[in-house]
């Protein structure tokens, strides 16, 4: 890949010819304020606060301005900075700001950018809060909408665009009452929405949460195991309980991203209703058993059935929750008792 | 052959003055005098002078007839009889001398006003493109087509040094050269007819007035840069321009200047027409074409490619606005030279201005670049009426800025405005004399833009209306005087942060007018007083006692039982009850006038 020579505030750094300043900034571990950023997502530009100033050029925003050769970026300077704490003080004097009742507290961009450019509380007392008091949207069971929250950076806008190409959200009405909107403004439930909770992770806010958000104490590295797509997740344990999952962005498989199943229902694994032994029906009812129990018993009604009426009587039904590898056993198992009749569910 | 021809505007403002039916009396009665033989009646766009609609006109001899009622058409028409007389009292009155001017090229308004673009506005029927033709209509196309290419075209648009009309100024042949480069098979040329300031309407009466001139400009443009296609973006609230946009394109069509082989040329263009929702932020070039395409109109933030390169579904797109286009026929049929000949070194031709507030000669008019601010409103405008003191100019629209008498010298080009803290932009100019408070000017106009802003910076959406608030509780006089440091410190960062046009120019008339006005700012928070006496928290009714003849019809109609007196006893206004609603002041008999506003809230009992 082609790279580059320039300066971040008078630091030589290299970059790639594609990237953005932004970009070449944070990988060199160079903050710039930045809230509609994700590195996901093709730029927006509308938070305004990665504004800086290419020597001799003037201002711009380093989330769409290429890097090139021999430039100097300044990401300080008085107009900067003047621009930038006022573009800051509008977000944070609107926005609902009881951190500790936050779910996303110690985890906000915007405390980020707040704790960069140093609020001074007698400067945001100039200021009025303008933000109207919008409901809060909790018609989905996996995730809350906070409005009061959304700063509009319209990360979740794109995500759903561009990531699913489901396109459930979008930015809708003017002015103060800009706000991230379904179609005819409808509880998000009642909208496309897949609940795929991919918007929920790249919120910069507190604007989308889980509902009922636990934070885990530790993280176990695994593989989804709601379909044979295998998916790399991380889960949260908090005790010997699961409390959250998220798409492992290394994984090669899904490269952090999860379905509806794998990032929110992971409820059943503690499930009291969970079977965690095999069940043998006698005289009509369903006893537990051991799995010597149960798989003689299959072993048996599979003889038993092939003597009767030939091999050709058995059938399988394999889950789509297995892996591929695992369906092509089952395969292999069914045929080597003689039948071709084999299905999945995952066709249905 | 017809001898005489009325001449009757029939622009969205001249119907609504009631030009419709005194055009249908007018011709019912000339039927009735069987003058129909010699008299045609000629439906036109507007002649620009909104003061004095309906307004009729008798040409050959060029009679100008003012605010014609219905009840005077039987007049008109006996007027037209071979012994007819002119009719005196419809005779247009100068404001200043109050003598009667019979032809309208006497008229100071007319005659002071350079049109181009407007020429033809209130003389052909803009619904028949014969008339159009016969006023040299389509042979700039004619002549683009058989003798010269493309890029002499080109050319001759950058030696003329027109300037987009948007309001932006950007030079117009640069743009189209621009688009001309840009590789691809498929370009297009848009027209932005998206007019959305309050109070300017030049785009809608060249629309109304003049559509083919529109259509002529866009297809040479097409012809320029290698489109085949045009849309004009226009404003739904405009149906009348719509309407007849429709029939000019449906007529072009039908001539052969529109359509897959135009005048035999082999070049192929068609123009469709695609009406906006009313968003005033879609007048932003690529918040227009994402509008186009169907999706949110949002200003795309630089650094982007320009539209010229990457437009209209990601083709090479040409925008340019109303009046650019229709200043091109001119153009090619005039020279390049000609064109260049007016106006001021770096602004050439004409600017168009919707002049309207406290000004005598309310109307569209066509100046040449560079003339003065004085000679429009005073000269033009015939100054502010009403023997009132002019005050302050507001030039390009919600998001120009206010301009003091002391740059009442200030040439009129792109660059002289935006200097002066104002611009060109649409080409709206409101005059507001000393009844007008500069807070509250400020107020309105913001008011304005923060509605319309997309909401996708959060400068424009949230900085905008926290200075709206501000005002408003200066207004009040709930103001602190920190907070005019506020308003600055805000206003330069929405102006510095903001994505688009209308984000970078909504401080405007507030920095502006403290820039010029900032003693009235003063004078809300420090005295709270509303020097101009507009601001409702900061004036006070009295009743002047020795004028006062204690009629009691005030004290009557006083909503809130304010007024104390009698019969025989002075009335006096309690201040603390009064909720300023001006019922006194305007039920007082005007031969006593005693009730009075003052700035300010601290009042002691007059007399």
């Amino acid at each position: 890949m082609d790279k580059v020579v320039l300066k971040l505030d008078d630091l030589e750094v290299m970059a790639n010819k594609e990237d953005t300043i932004l970009q070449a900034a944070l990988d060199h571990g160079i903050y710039i304020p930045h809230l509609c950023y994700h590195p996901d997502l093709k730029p927006f530009g509308g938070c305004r606060l990665c504004v800086v100033e290419i020597e001799g050029r003037g201002l711009t925003i380093s989330c769409k301005a290429p890097v090139e050769e021999g430039i100097a970026v300044r990401t300080e300077g008085p107009e900067i900075d003047k621009m930038r704490r006022v573009a800051a003080e509008l977000l944070i004097v609107n926005h609902y700001s009881e951190c500790l009742q936050c779910a996303r507290n110690t985890d906000c961009k915007l405390q980020d950018i707040a704790a960069y450019i140093g609020i001074e509380e007698g400067r945001l007392q100039r200021l009025k809060r303008t933000a109207r008091d919008l409901p809060l949207d909790d018609s989905n069971p996996f995730f809350i909408r906070d409005p009061n929250k959304c700063v509009l950076c319209g990360i979740c806008v794109r995500t759903c665009e561009e990531i699913n190409g489901v396109g459930a959200i979008d930015f809708a009405f003017r002015g103060l009452d800009t706000r991230i909107s379904t179609l005819k403004d409808k509880p998000i439930v009642e909208s496309r929405c897949e609940s795929c909770g991919e918007c929920v992770v790249r919120c910069p806010v507190g604007a989308l949460v889980p509902q009922n958000m636990r934070k885990p104490e530790r993280e176990v590295k695994s593989i989804c195991p709601y379909c044979g797509t295998g998916c790399g997740i991380y889960l949260g344990i908090r005790g010997d309980k699961i409390v959250s999952a998220r798409g492992d962005r290394d994984s090669v498989v899904n490269k952090g991203q999860l379905c509806v199943k794998g990032r929110f229902s992971y409820d059943f694994v503690n499930h009291p209703d969970r079977l965690t032994t095999p069940l043998i029906k006698r005289n009509g009812v369903f006893v537990e058993a051991t799995w010597d129990e149960a798989l003689d018993l299959v072993t048996a009604k599979f003889k038993e059935a092939q003597e009767k009426y030939g091999p050709e009587a058995l059938a399988g039904l394999s889950s789509a929750r297995v892996t591929n590898e695992e369906n092509y056993l089952f395969q292999k198992l069914l045929r080597s008792l003689g039948t071709n009749s084999i299905d999945c569910c995952a066709r249905l | 052959m017809p001898v005489r021809t009325v001449l009757l505007g029939q622009g969205t403002c001249c119907i609504s003055a009631g030009a419709k039916q005194i055009s249908a009396a007018l011709r019912e009665e000339i039927a009735r005098l069987d003058l129909a033989g010699t008299v045609q009646v000629k439906h036109t766009g507007c002649r620009g002078f909104s003061q004095i609609d309906p307004v009729v006109i008798i040409e050959p001899e060029g009679l100008l007839y003012s605010e014609v009622k219905v009840d005077d058409a039987p007049e008109i028409a006996r007027s037209l009889l071979p012994q007819g007389q002119p009719i005196e009292r419809l005779f247009y009155r100068d404001p200043v001398t109050d003598r009667a001017i019979p032809h309208h090229r006497d008229i100071t308004f007319y005659n002071k006003q350079q049109r181009t673009v407007l020429k033809n506005c209130g003389y052909i029927d803009p619904e028949e493109i014969d008339d159009y033709l016969a006023v040299g209509g389509y042979q700039a196309l004619r002549k683009v087509l058989s003798e010269m290419t493309p890029e002499q075209v080109i050319e001759a648009v950058k030696r003329s040094g027109l300037r987009g009309l948007g309001g932006g100024g950007f030079p117009a042949g640069r743009k189209w050269e621009a688009c001309r480069r840009v590789p691809g098979d498929e370009k297009y040329v848009v027209c932005n007819a998206d007019e959305g300031d309050p109070g300017a309407f030049q785009d809608r009466s060249v629309l109304e007035g003049d559509p083919h001139s529109v259509v002529e400009g866009m297809i040479i443009a097409g012809y320029a840069v290698g489109a085949t296609k045009g849309y004009v973006y226009v404003r739904a609230e405009y149906p009348l321009a719509v309407k007849r946009l429709g029939i000019a394109i449906a007529e072009a069509r039908e001539r052969g200047f529109l359509g897959e082989n135009v005048l035999g040329n082999g070049f192929g263009f068609d123009i469709e027409i695609f009406q906006g929702a009313g968003a005033f932020v879609c007048g932003e070039s690529t918040a227009l074409t994402l509008s186009l395409e169907g999706a949110r109109g949002m200003p795309k933030p630089l650094p982007r490619p320009r539209t010229t390169e990457v437009g209209l579904w990601g083709r090479p797109t040409l925008l340019n606005n109303v009046k650019t286009f229709a200043n091109i026929r001119w153009i090619i049929n005039k020279g390049a030279e000609w064109f260049a000949s007016q106006g001021t070194e770096k602004s050439k031709g004409t600017a168009i201005f919707s002049l309207t507030g406290k000004i005598t000669n309310c109307g569209l008019i066509e100046v040449p670049m560079g003339i003065t601010l004085r000679e429009i409103i005073f000269d033009i405008g015939g100054g502010v009426p009403g023997g009132r003191t002019f005050k302050a100019v507001q030039t390009g629209g919600p998001s120009g800025g206010v301009l003091p008498e002391g740059l009442l010298g200030t040439p009129i080009d792109f660059d002289s405005l935006t200097a002066a803290g104002s611009m060109m932009g649409s080409g709206g100019m409101v005059v507001v004399d000393e009844d007008t408070c500069m807070v509250d000017l400020a107020r309105y106009f913001l008011d304005f833009t923060q509605k319309e802003s997309c909401g996708q910076c959060s400068l424009c959406r949230l900085g905008s209306v926290q200075m709206l608030e501000i005002l408003n509780a200066i207004t009040e006089g709930n103001g602190r005087i920190e907070d005019i440091d506020l308003l600055i410190e805000l206003g330069e960062s929405v102006k510095i942060g903001s994505i688009c046009g209308l984000g970078q120019s909504a401080p405007n008339p507030v920095l502006s007018t403290i820039r010029y006005f900032r003693e009235e700012y003063e004078s809300h928070i420090l005295e709270k007083k509303c020097p101009a006496r507009v601001c409702k928290g900061l004036i006070s009714y009295i009743i002047v006692s020795d004028k006062c003849k204690a009629c009691m019809i005030c004290l009557r109609k006083c909503p809130v039982e304010a007024i104390k007196g009698g019969k025989k006893e002075v009335h006096v206004i309690d201040q603390d009850k009064c909720t300023r609603c001006g019922v006194c002041l305007s039920v007082c008999p005007e031969r006593f006038g005693a009730v009075e506003i003052i700035p300010g809230r601290e009042v002691k009992i007059h007399g």
